[in-house]
């Protein structure tokens, strides 16, 4: 039970035996084979998995044992919970969070005050090397009492819940790269988990909030194949941040033909052209929004007409204005450009001057060669 | 889900959008030799294929529609039926709001899900056998 | 630093450092150059200097037989350089709305798929004006450090800006911020090389055209 878990042999199924397989939970709740086939082959989708790996999938899934997930919330807005109980809706969706036994989530759990800290020590204690921790929020530097829970400092908890965890899930910007509070000029030195936390196996789900299923699809892949899934180069699952909105945008053929919309509602608005010149950041933001797009599939901001504001990468906040084309500078140049020419003017009248006078000394000085002077 | 009132973006569906439409149909055509040669089931996962609004659904159309039709009702509805090339069926599956959550296109004599299940027999002899309130033996 | 951060940096930083250099070294050069004056021409004017000098802006462009036969090569590469070069700067959606941006003008766009056409062919053309550079003999005499330097660094923004349109190789954001950077590079350095040319030409060009209008000659 104590057994310490090799994330990439895929043994995170053996966590808490005592907690039954994910196949006997289920079949304990009525849910049918049939159901059971249509919730591995919607999971395989969901993972972006080739369709014949769904067999192997269920078994795994089947034989999966009810993973620990400690839950802890920093500086953040639940924005992020907000999103995964979105995910709760779908029949099929839930059944990843029945896979599960979420042992501590200050805003979800029924227990408050010393009960609910105390659910978290004994989560803590008894799957100590096994649990799942899953972090929504930033956690401040500067003063460790800009965020405390139950007295205790964001750091000093996460630095304890990290200890034990078999890995960490960073759940939203503010998580995985400080997010909002970390925006200029971040005034509680917010900084992000992989910040801090560096010996432990980190996933991060950035998104503000991040889309639900890639949440559960994490998840998914972890009871699975109890591995971490292939990250990028800054610790995003590929399956879901492999590539960039622009890449997946429906509206791209406007784009390259050079239709843009210039204002929310002009005549390039309503034909649905490309929202480029409107600010959009699609085309350096990677996230899975233009194909599992959002409320239940039904849309992405894109496709509601407002352009993308790069939630799902690092410092968007700082980009230089949602509205702000890509391609425009970030800072006002029209007056550099001004003060630098005025100064150049300057600088360039006041050399000239120096030059005219030089030339003008050099021919006052300057003395003609005579006949005589050659023959001296 | 028609929208006839609403305001609609004029996108239209065009093979200039992502042209994904005609290799798809190429990949059903081979998974289709290749089961009739060989008797190897395939599934292609629609919702992996990056498709623009509309590019889905002119794959369904071109398919059209066979005899088979069946309505599941498993975590919410899903719904199977043979396309009008046979051996080429479509699985869509629905959550409890509707809402498309995956699809596949199944190349087999018949989907796996529309079987009934050895699990579900087992669970289902029992229940028989309790209502009627005899011994198994 | 992430790539975004990098991103970022040139969008904001990067960029000002840049305009600055630019703007100031451009403007004091030119300055120095027309505030130095020439000797007053004591001889009577037998034509006129302005309407020759002006003419002669236009008709340089324009190379005479003897010379285009000297150095065809340079001559047609030189040209088809230039011209395409102009269209991914000045066409492609994205630079106008950062001129406009800058200073507040703007002007229609050109399709994608037309401004990469162009782009392609100054890339090939860039190629080729090197290669003639370094295989015949007198250019290659001819030629010093900064010329190559100068040939790289208008070179990047060229093949950066390809490979971000095509994003090719790395990300996005990374793609997009060494684009920047490279045309940063190529804005500070401008004032002290021979890139000047682009706008030191016309000034040369006038002077010519317009010994030659008060002489009352040909030009
Ligand atoms: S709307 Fe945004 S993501 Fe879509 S094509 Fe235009 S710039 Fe790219």
């Amino acid at each position: 039970m104590t057994k310490d878990l090799n994330l990439k042999n895929g043994s995170l199924t053996e966590i808490s035996p005592e907690k039954g397989t994910l196949g006997e939970t289920l079949r304990k709740q009525g849910v049918s084979r049939r159901s059971f086939m249509k919730f591995c082959a919607t999971t395989a989708s969901m993972m972006a998995l080739p369709p014949a790996m769904i067999p192997s999938i269920a078994k795994a899934l089947e034989n999966a044992r009810r993973p620990s997930v400690i839950w802890l919330s920093f500086q953040e807005c639940t924005g992020c919970t907000e999103s995964l109980t979105r995910a709760h809706t779908s029949t099929v969706e839930s059944l990843i969070f029945d896979s599960i036994s979420l042992d501590y989530h200050h805003t979800l759990q029924a227990a408050a005050g010393h009960g609910a800290e105390l659910a978290r020590e004994v989560a803590m204690e008894e799957n100590y090397g096994n649990y799942l921790l899953v972090v929504d929020g930033s956690i401040p530097l500067d003063n460790p009492g800009y965020s405390t829970i139950a007295g205790i400092s964001n750091l000093d908890m996460l630095n304890e819940a990290a200890k034990g965890a078999a890995a960490i899930i960073a759940v939203g910007t503010c998580a995985t790269y400080g997010g909002i509070p970390h925006a200029n000029p971040n005034p509680t030195g917010a900084v992000s988990v992989k910040d801090i936390i560096k010996d432990k196996p980190i996933i991060n789900v950035p998104g503000c909030p991040p889309i639900p299923v890639v949440i559960t699809g994490v998840l998914a892949h972890f009871l699975t194949f109890g591995s971490l899934p292939e990250l990028d180069h800054i610790g995003r699952p590929k399956a879901f941040y492999g590539q960039s909105i622009h890449d997946r945008c429906y509206r791209r053929p406007f784009y390259d033909k050079g239709q843009f919309a210039e204002t929310f509602d002009d005549e390039g608005a309503k034909k649905g052209w490309c929202l480029f010149k409107l600010g959009c950041k699609g085309p350096t933001t990677y996230n899975a929004c233009a194909t599992t797009k959002w409320n239940n599939g039904t849309s992405f901001p894109i496709e509601s007409g407002h352009p993308c504001i790069g939630c799902s990468e690092p410092d968007f906040w700082d980009g230089g204005g949602f509205y702000k084309a890509l391609s425009m500078p970030t800072d006002n140049l029209t007056q550099t450009l001004k003060y630098a020419a005025a100064g150049a003017v300057a600088a360039g009248v006041t050399v000239g001057v120096m030059n005219r006078s030089k030339k003008n000394t050099s021919n006052k000085i300057h003395v003609k060669t005579t006949l005589e002077d050659l023959e001296k | 889900m028609s929208t006839v009132n609403s305001p609609r973006f004029n996108i239209q569906a065009g093979s200039e959008l992502t042209r994904n439409v005609e290799p798809l149909l190429h990949e059903i055509r081979h998974a289709l030799q290749t089961f009739l040669d060989t008797g190897e089931t395939s599934i292609i996962d629609l919702r992996s294929i990056p498709l623009a609004p509309g590019e889905e659904d002119s794959i369904i159309n071109t398919l059209g529609q066979g005899e088979v039709q069946a309505l599941l009702d498993v975590l919410g509805p899903s719904e199977i039926y043979e396309t009008k090339y046979a051996g080429v069926w479509i699985v869509t599956h629905y959550n409890d709001d509707d809402n498309i959550i995956s699809r596949f296109v199944e190349i087999t004599d018949s989907p796996d899900v529309l079987k009934s299940q050895r699990e579900d027999v087992v669970d289902a002899l029992n229940a028989l056998v309790t209502e009627l309130g005899t011994d198994k033996t | 630093m992430t790539e975004i951060e990098l991103l970022s940096w040139a969008r904001g930083p990067g960029l000002q450092i840049a305009t600055i250099v630019f703007v100031a070294g451009v403007v004091i050069r030119i300055l120095e150059i027309l505030l130095l004056g020439r000797k007053a021409n004591l001889a009577e004017a037998k034509g006129s200097e302005m309407s020759n000098g002006l003419r002669t802006i236009v008709t340089r462009t324009i190379p005479d037989k003897t010379t285009f036969k000297r150095s065809s090569v340079t001559i047609v590469s030189g040209y088809v350089f230039h011209i395409a070069m102009f269209i991914p700067l000045f066409f492609f959606a994205p630079h106008i709305l950062f001129f406009k941006d800058v200073i507040g003008v703007s002007w229609p766009s050109l399709p994608g798929a037309v401004v990469d056409a162009f782009a392609v062919i100054s890339i090939i053309a860039m190629i080729a004006v090197l290669i003639n550079r370094l295989t015949n003999r007198v250019m290659r005499y001819l030629t010093n450090f900064e010329d190559l330097l100068v040939w790289l660094l208008t070179f990047l923004p060229l093949i950066t800006g390809y490979f971000a349109f095509h994003r090719i190789g790395l990300t996005a954001p990374s793609l997009l911020a060494i684009h920047l950077l490279s045309v940063e590079v190529l804005l500070i350095v401008f004032p002290f090389t021979k890139l000047m040319h682009t706008f030191t030409l016309f000034l040369a060009r006038w002077y010519n055209g317009a010994i030659s209008g008060y002489r009352g000659v040909a030009s």
